[in-house]
């Protein structure tokens, strides 16, 4: 018989990333782009959803922070900022809250075929993505609107972005790897986010908070999430929102939400090299 | 042992062991971990693997055969990288490709052409080579005049050849192939069985597992005996299928005795025995081909019967009825018969069965009152053909070849 010289290959057992960047890519993308025409199957309205579901919960709040509680009206340009940073956390929100049941939900799949685990968690990540891009259109329309003067900090705005995305997608591959063996990740983490929402300034700006008590400002800027939030205002509307160093108290203080930001994507990480090869078979 | 195999060798397992700890209390939660922290060291461990090895060499059509539950699919699972192995080592010489479910991905809400991409990609195309074979799929499923549509409006044969369309186009080199091909009507398992062939000719190796001895013996050059996580048997493929059977035999002798323990019927008659004889009037639990053989009943009468009637139904390792005869057909009188009479009854025939297992479920019935069984027990019995030519039906006739030219059809020269 004719052999060909094949190159042979040693069986690894399941992997969290591979050795092949360029198919672990085509993976992620294929998946992200099927999640994303899955997700509006069959609603009238269809990519809309993503556009109106943030913009609902600004209209919410809005009305409820500046004719009804009034935190809003002592505070330049209220409804870019709250609109700001409702996106940044729905985009948290979305990619770890569809993160955890990930693994789970493509079963057929992780029990049936050989592919880096961590496409998983990462295409639904990639799908939140798209959707959060869409999103920045919107604000992008509402700041000509409120007549925010461009600015060229502008074009920093990718880096706080990128920032969540991996803050976000290191989370998300924790909780999807933790609820394999703990199904009551689900509940704990919906509590997590629902506390996120109120601990990080989203409906607040962060100057209403430092007016009242500098410290409880400066712990609230721990979460990198926050740091993030006030980074986008920052940088979009300059001197008409605090830098996220002054609000922290100081640039060195910077480090901690830096550390934690680090520190949460790489134990994410190795939690989920961990777990992968055993995922197929405890699901 | 970490060297790669030998150029030849296309898939090489070497003590492979696995093991699944299965807990007695499912702890799912973290409350019941943290009140119960002990409890997780108690499991117990399900050794799906024993130290398999095994060599597959390059263009082999390779048959694993085994009982439900035997290692079979876990020992797919391990070389395709699904599952993690405790000990030992795989390697495999090209690209591999996965087949445990036809249509893996497949998502019913999504459109032939979505499906076919995702489904080709997940199995090892890039994303370029699944547009480009996208045509070529879809013709050879039969299907171009309905890619626009959903797949939950495809019926169930559709969605089939799909599937199967998808997996001959993914070009690997080395195919595993877990029992897939069971599904479908008869004309699709017959395309499929080509597309193997053609495929299996191209040089490429092809592992099936498979519970169709037939489809073992005509396609596969080789094959191994997979028994409790165990390789018992490596050889070539009618081998495996002999071997596969009589490790069916132990098995059936147990489901046997089971049954007999609760045989129906009103026990007025008891049947204490079924055996079969070779030509020799010997008791023999294999039966050559061709020979003449007797399947013989001992029955004893707790109470007075006149015209008993004696039948048997013999059924193959597939649980399909091959035959079923009765003592009534000549008009065969048994008489009266008195409590405490034993009788032995025998039924001669020519075996023209094909090779495999066989069971025989003896009863005695009434003549008078037809279908009131009066003993019945549930594949009593349990033999092996040997020596039938090799062929995909259930009985193997003597056949007679004649050729005759019809006049003035044939030139003269």
């Amino acid at each position: 018989m004719n052999v060909v010289p094949f190159h042979a290959r040693r069986v690894q057992g399941p992997v969290a990333i591979g050795d092949d960047p360029r198919r672990f890519a085509q993976l992620v993308l294929t998946l992200a782009v099927t999640n994303w025409k899955l997700r509006f199957f069959g609603s009238a309205l269809g990519y809309l959803w993503s556009l109106l579901r943030p913009l609902l919960l600004f209209g919410i709040l809005y009305l409820v922070f500046s004719h009804v509680v009034r935190i809003g009206v002592e505070v330049e340009k209220y409804p870019v900022q709250l609109l700001l940073g409702i996106i940044l956390y729905t985009y948290f929100s979305d990619v770890t809250g569809d993160a955890v049941e990930s693994l789970v939900d493509s079963e057929s799949l992780v029990r049936k075929v050989s592919f880096p685990r961590l496409v998983i968690p990462l295409s639904v990540a990639l799908t939140a993505t798209f959707t959060l891009l869409l999103n920045l259109v919107t604000v992008a329309a509402f700041l000509a609107i409120a007549g925010v003067e461009p600015r060229w900090e502008w074009l920093a705005l990718p880096l706080p972005i990128a920032l969540l995305a991996v803050l976000a997608t290191g989370v998300g591959a924790l909780v999807a790897a933790l609820f394999v063996p703990f199904r009551d990740v689900r509940p704990i983490w919906d509590v997590v986010l629902q506390g996120l929402f109120y601990a990080t300034p989203i409906f607040y700006p962060i100057e209403a908070v430092a007016d009242r008590s500098e410290t409880v400002a400066h712990v609230l800027m721990a979460n990198p999430l926050a740091q993030v939030v006030q980074a986008a205002r920052h940088l979009v509307l300059g001197d008409g929102a605090m830098s996220p160093a002054e609000a922290s108290g100081g640039a060195q203080w910077l480090a901690v939400p830096a550390l934690l930001l680090v520190g949460l994507a790489l134990l994410g990480l190795a939690v989920f090299r961990r777990m992968a090869p055993r995922i197929a078979e405890e699901l | 042992m970490s060297q790669a195999p030998p150029e030849d060798v296309a898939v090489r397992v070497a003590g492979l062991c696995k093991t699944f700890r299965i807990p007695h209390e499912q702890t799912h939660t973290l409350k019941e971990r943290a009140l119960h922290p002990l409890r997780r060291a108690s499991y117990d461990e399900l050794h799906a693997l024993r130290d398999a090895s095994i060599d597959i060499r390059q263009g082999e059509f390779f048959g694993v055969v085994g009982r439900n539950g035997s290692g079979k699919s876990t020992l797919m699972k391990c070389i395709a990288g699904i599952y993690a192995a405790d000990r030992g080592e795989m390697w495999v010489r090209g690209r591999l490709a996965t087949f445990i479910e036809l249509g893996v991905g497949f998502n019913p809400n999504l459109t032939a052409r979505d499906n076919v991409r995702v489904n080709g990609i997940m199995l090892g195309l890039t994303p370029k080579q699944a547009s480009a074979r996208y045509d070529e799929i879809v013709e050879f499923a039969e299907l171009t005049d309905f890619v626009d549509l959903k797949l939950k409006n495809y019926s169930s044969g559709m969605h089939v050849r799909l599937a199967f369309s998808v997996m001959t186009h993914v070009d690997a080199d080395v195919l595993l192939i877990d029992e897939v091909l069971a599904v479908g009507d008869a004309a699709f398992q017959g395309k499929c069985h080509d597309a193997l062939t053609a495929m299996s000719r191209q040089g490429k190796t092809i592992v099936l597992v498979s519970h169709d001895m037939s489809a073992v013996q005509r396609f596969c050059t080789r094959g191994m005996l997979v028994e409790r996580g165990e390789v018992v048997a490596v050889a070539d493929s009618s081998e495996v299928a002999r071997r596969y059977h009589e490790v069916n035999y132990d098995h059936a002798e147990t489901v046997a005795s089971q049954a007999a323990a609760g045989a129906g019927g009103t026990g007025a008659v008891h049947i204490l025995d079924t055996w079969l004889e070779g030509p020799t009037g010997e008791r023999a639990e294999t039966l050559r081909h061709g020979e003449f053989c007797v399947l013989r009943l001992r029955v004893e009468f707790r109470a007075d019967v006149s015209e008993p009637v004696f039948g048997f139904v013999l059924t193959n390792w597939r649980q399909e009825t091959v035959f079923a005869g009765t003592s009534g057909w000549d008009g065969g009188r048994a008489g009266r018969h008195a409590t405490g009479d034993v009788l032995d009854v025998g039924f001669r025939f020519q075996n023209v069965l094909a090779s495999g297992r066989y069971f025989v479920s003896p009863e005695v019935g009434r003549a008078d009152r037809f279908g009131q069984a009066l003993d019945y027990r549930e594949a009593a019995a349990t033999f092996l053909v040997e020596g039938a030519r090799e062929g995909a039906g259930t009985v193997d006739l003597p056949l007679e070849l004649s050729l005759s030219p019809v006049d003035g059809s044939v030139s003269s020269s």
